[in-house]
């Protein structure tokens, strides 16, 4: 928060990932509901990048904004008509969501307001060089993320065959 | 500060979860709010802890482990539309009994 | 000294025949397994002569100086608590009472099962069905009884006691088709079962205070320390009574419901509807003396509470008149023997509870004496009254009938059966030289040493066994012409159901001569009798009195039984109809234990027990249907209830920690 363009871009993105939230769980057509969450995602990769977490973002864009929102628009296709508006919700489920959501967002809004208030000047300190090599190198070295890394490929593995296995046309 | 529209995403996650028929909008509410978590997670190591690295490796991990969940599910949804011929959470409380 | 190591195999035989019989048994022809058992029984009798013969007149341990021993040849630990300060043990215990005993019970034991051969069956010699579970059963008493006489512990003796209740049951329900035969054997085992409870009150009392269950501690050995420790109790009272004598009244009681003593009898003549000679077995020689047997047993600690001898004195003085007065009236032959046999049992008990153990001769005779009759009298009723009671069976199954209505006049048909029912009579009333004779007569003796009333009261009553037994005689063998009912007349018995017959006549006429006093007495010392022959004489006068009367009332047919019937109308209806017991027991079960207590109870279990569990079940089951509509399957559904659960959750903590 040290540059005022730092401030205005920080403004953008949370502006951008307010208001594409709010129009991708609200619109009626899952299309462009698809098309808002790509927009949210792009924003969280830039709020990634403002935080200097450089490979973070980069990995949002690819995995997030270039495969799964490619993955949702396929389905939609796939399982849509063009054209075709999702069914209106009625009042009570509509209801329910908002109860849940309104006293979600107030009782953390309130924890955030009061951490806030407790540490009102939370200082940026700098992260110094953290560069894409050495976070390779710490993944695979014994600093306690290579089991990990190696259980995510395993499931990934079992992923894509469970998700052959189950879309497969019998 | 960044945890504000993180809040709000997450908000609107749960909203859209609760309200929306359509599978595919409740996978993508889904992802609103597993995005939402993925930024606190950002936040919080890079303004409590801004030497260490775990909270950016979690949310690493939790970007590829969210891709999987979306492929299966994805394959799960086509799979009950070619059964349905619909995609609405409705549809398969048939296999409740 | 080695045949009396084998006692146990005079055990052992029985309980193999019961789980041969009763398991295999039905895959065998029904005679084969009916031969089985009477070979089981045959060599189970020669062990049981061969060891109280040893006993009783070999050489060896068993008597020291003319004072037999108690030996214990067989002694297993059973079950064993706290450190084996509670000791359950079974073993084999010989004295002279026992050995007695073993004599008795296989005697009658193999009479009856050899006899079964031929009641058992059909007129033409096949057997009927249910033959192979009739001699199962019949092996299964035979061990109970066996096991009971020989117990070394009290505890011993009460699981054998419970076994021949058993096996009483599924003998006198044997006839399971047939109502009356379900509803003694339930009234048999009810009565006894209730009397037996009061048995274990009794055990428990008795060896807290002495701290032990054996017999051999009570009177052998350690006999001192047990007697401190009881006389010690003595002094403890309850409610009036001394604690020793309530626990030796409560093991009467057991006794008194084995043993049919007033006012527990009432199972006994009811327990004649099984077959016959279950009836002679059980309800005759073994079973119905196991409450005498007990008495006998715990002698030693009754002679020195003189309350509770008192009491088993009253009770059986009363129950011999008791009885004796409703058999003179009874039309069914095996119920007027039934009363017969709880009369003769009073006998014994009062003779038991008329005799003392101080040493001190009374009367020209010793002390003891009355434990030694009532020994005596145990032994020879069992004889005559088997042999009543086969005679019956014998009859039974000739004309298909128990009652004496559709008798009359047999003796012509059976010559064999009527003479050794006259020999029974004879014996059972005490006239010279059978068995009853002398044992009858020791018992009269020792009832006027402890009292003019009680000896004069007891010899009427013996003048009554006299007459009423005449009267059965006369009604079955004589009063008119017999009717032949039926295709084919009565005629004695094949030699199956006769030579049981003749011998225990044979054996009723010699067994009185049989030196009771030298061989079973209370301490193993030889007692010395001689007749005391005013008492015998008195005692053979009024027998043929009774004799006499029986034969003119009964001897022809004849107006008048029925012309004294009319004139006491009252009397000979209460008679008749056992002085309404019965039925008092059923207005106290049915009207007021049923009516007055259960009924509330059950009430009480019904709607405040029930209703309770029920109002907690109804409850859930409502809560679990409101709850359902939650359970909706729809995932939208259960994460909203979740996160606004989770949200209020953190709401609630989150004020509370600001409280604080």
């Amino acid at each position: 928060m040290d540059s005022i363009g730092n401030v205005i871009m920080y403004f953008v993105f949370a502006l951008a990932i307010i208001v594409f939230s709010v129009l991708a769980v609200t619109t009626k057509k899952i299309l462009r509901s698809a098309t808002y969450l790509l927009f949210v995602l792009l924003a969280t990769a830039g709020i990634y990048f403002q935080m200097d977490y450089e490979f973070l973002g980069a990995t949002q864009i690819a995995v997030y904004a270039g495969g799964i929102v490619v993955l949702f628009v396929f389905a939609i296709m796939l399982t849509h008509k063009p054209g075709e508006d999702s069914e209106a919700l009625n009042s009570h489920r509509r209801a329910l969501g908002l109860t849940a959501c309104g006293l979600g967002v107030l009782v953390c809004g309130a924890a955030l307001f009061s951490f806030m208030k407790i540490r009102d000047a939370v200082e940026l300190a700098t992260s110094g060089d953290y560069t894409v090599n050495q976070l390779g190198a710490d993944l695979l070295s014994n600093k306690g993320y290579l089991l990990p890394f190696e259980a995510l490929s395993v499931l990934l593995l079992a992923c894509i065959i469970g998700a052959i296995v189950i879309a497969r046309k019998r | 500060m960044y945890l504000i529209p993180s809040l709000i995403m997450f908000g609107c996650g749960v909203y859209g979860f609760i309200t929306r028929k359509n599978m595919i909008a409740m996978l993508i509410s889904l992802e609103l709010m597993l995005n939402a978590v993925d930024i606190n997670f950002a936040v919080f190591n890079r303004y409590l802890f801004p030497n260490g690295h775990e909270g950016m490796f979690f949310s690493l991990f939790a970007i590829a482990i969210a891709a999987a969940e979306t492929a299966v599910a994805i394959a799960i949804i086509i799979n009950v539309y070619r059964v349905a011929k619909k995609v609405d959470i409705n549809q398969i409380t048939k296999m409740k009994f | 000294m080695e045949i009396l190591n084998s006692t146990i195999y005079v055990l052992a035989i029985p309980l193999f025949m019961f789980l041969f019989l009763g398991l295999v048994g039905t895959k065998m022809p029904r005679k084969i397994t009916g031969v089985i058992g009477v070979l089981g029984m045959a060599v189970t009798t020669v062990l049981a002569y061969a060891i109280a013969f040893t006993y009783f007149f070999g050489e060896g341990p068993q008597k020291i100086d003319g004072v037999y021993q108690q030996l214990v040849p067989t002694d297993w630990t059973w079950l064993s608590f706290y450190a084996d300060k509670l000791v359950v043990r079974l073993g084999v215990l010989l004295d002279p009472i026992s050995a007695m005993m073993l004599v008795v019970i296989c005697t009658v034991s193999f009479m009856v099962h050899l006899y079964s051969l031929g009641y058992m069956s059909d007129h033409d010699g096949n057997p009927e069905k249910g033959f192979q579970r009739y001699y199962a059963d019949l092996a299964l008493f035979t061990f109970s009884m066996l096991g009971l006489v020989v117990s070394t512990n009290i505890f011993q003796m009460f699981i054998f006691f419970e076994m021949v209740g058993v096996s009483s049951y599924l003998l006198i329900g044997f006839y399971y088709g047939l109502q009356p035969a379900n509803h003694a054997s339930k009234k048999a085992f009810i009565v006894t079962r209730l009397a037996d409870l009061f048995f274990l009150i009794g055990i428990l009392i008795l060896s807290y205070y002495t701290k032990t269950f054996d017999f051999i501690n009570i009177m052998g050995k350690n006999g001192g320390e047990v007697m401190n420790a009881f006389t010690s109790a003595q002094g403890l009272t309850f409610m009036g009574c001394s604690v020793t004598g309530w626990a030796l009244t409560f093991i009467f009681i057991g006794g008194a419901g084995k043993s049919a003593m007033y006012p527990l009898h009432i199972w006994l003549p009811d327990a004649m509807e099984g077959p016959t000679p279950v009836s002679a077995l059980i309800h005759a020689a073994t079973m119905v003396v196991a409450g005498v047997f007990l008495v006998a047993r715990m002698f030693p600690l009754y002679v020195l509470e003189q309350g509770a001898m008192d009491i088993i004195c009253v009770v059986g003085a009363f129950t011999a008149f008791y009885a004796a007065a409703i058999a003179c009236t009874q039309s069914d032959i095996k119920r007027a023997l039934a009363f017969s046999t709880i009369s003769q049992i009073a006998f014994m008990m009062t003779s038991l509870a008329v005799s003392s153990a101080d040493g001190a001769l009374i009367g020209g005779h010793e002390a003891g004496l009355g434990y030694m009759a009532s020994m005596f009298h145990l032994f020879t009723h069992a004889m005559f009254k088997a042999l009543l009671f086969l005679c019956a069976g014998a009859i039974i199954h000739a004309v298909h009938s128990n009652e004496n209505s559709k008798m009359h006049g047999l003796h012509k048909f059976m010559p064999i059966t009527s003479i050794a029912f006259l020999i029974g009579c004879l014996a059972i009333a005490g006239i010279p030289p059978f068995a009853g004779f002398f044992s009858k007569d020791e018992i009269l003796v020792a009832c006027y040493e402890k009292g003019l009333g009680w000896g004069l009261w007891m010899s009427m009553v013996a003048g009554m066994t006299a007459f009423y037994m005449f009267r059965i005689y006369y009604l079955i063998f004589f009063w008119k012409k017999h009717e032949v009912h039926g295709e084919h007349a009565p005629k004695d018995q094949p030699w199956t159901m006769t030579v049981p017959l003749i011998v225990l006549a044979l054996i009723s006429c010699v067994a009185g001569f049989v030196p009771f006093g030298d061989l079973v007495t209370w301490n193993g010392q030889a007692l010395e009798t001689h007749m005391n022959w005013p008492v015998a004489g008195a005692s053979v006068a009024i027998a043929l009195v009774g004799i006499g009367l029986a034969t003119v009332m009964y001897r022809k047919e004849n107006p008048l039984p029925d012309k004294l019937a009319t004139m006491f109308k009252g009397l000979w209806t209460a008679s008749y109809k056992r002085f309404y017991m019965d039925e008092l027991y059923q207005f106290i079960t049915h009207k007021i234990i049923f009516q007055g207590i259960s009924k509330p109870i059950a009430w009480f279990d019904r709607t405040i027990i029930d209703g309770f569990f029920n109002l907690l079940g109804n409850v859930t089951n409502s809560a679990s249907w409101g709850i359902r509509k939650m359970q909706s399957g729809s995932v939208q559904g259960y994460v909203s209830y979740y996160i606004i659960g989770a949200m209020l959750l953190a709401a609630i903590t989150g004020v509370v920690v600001l409280c604080i």
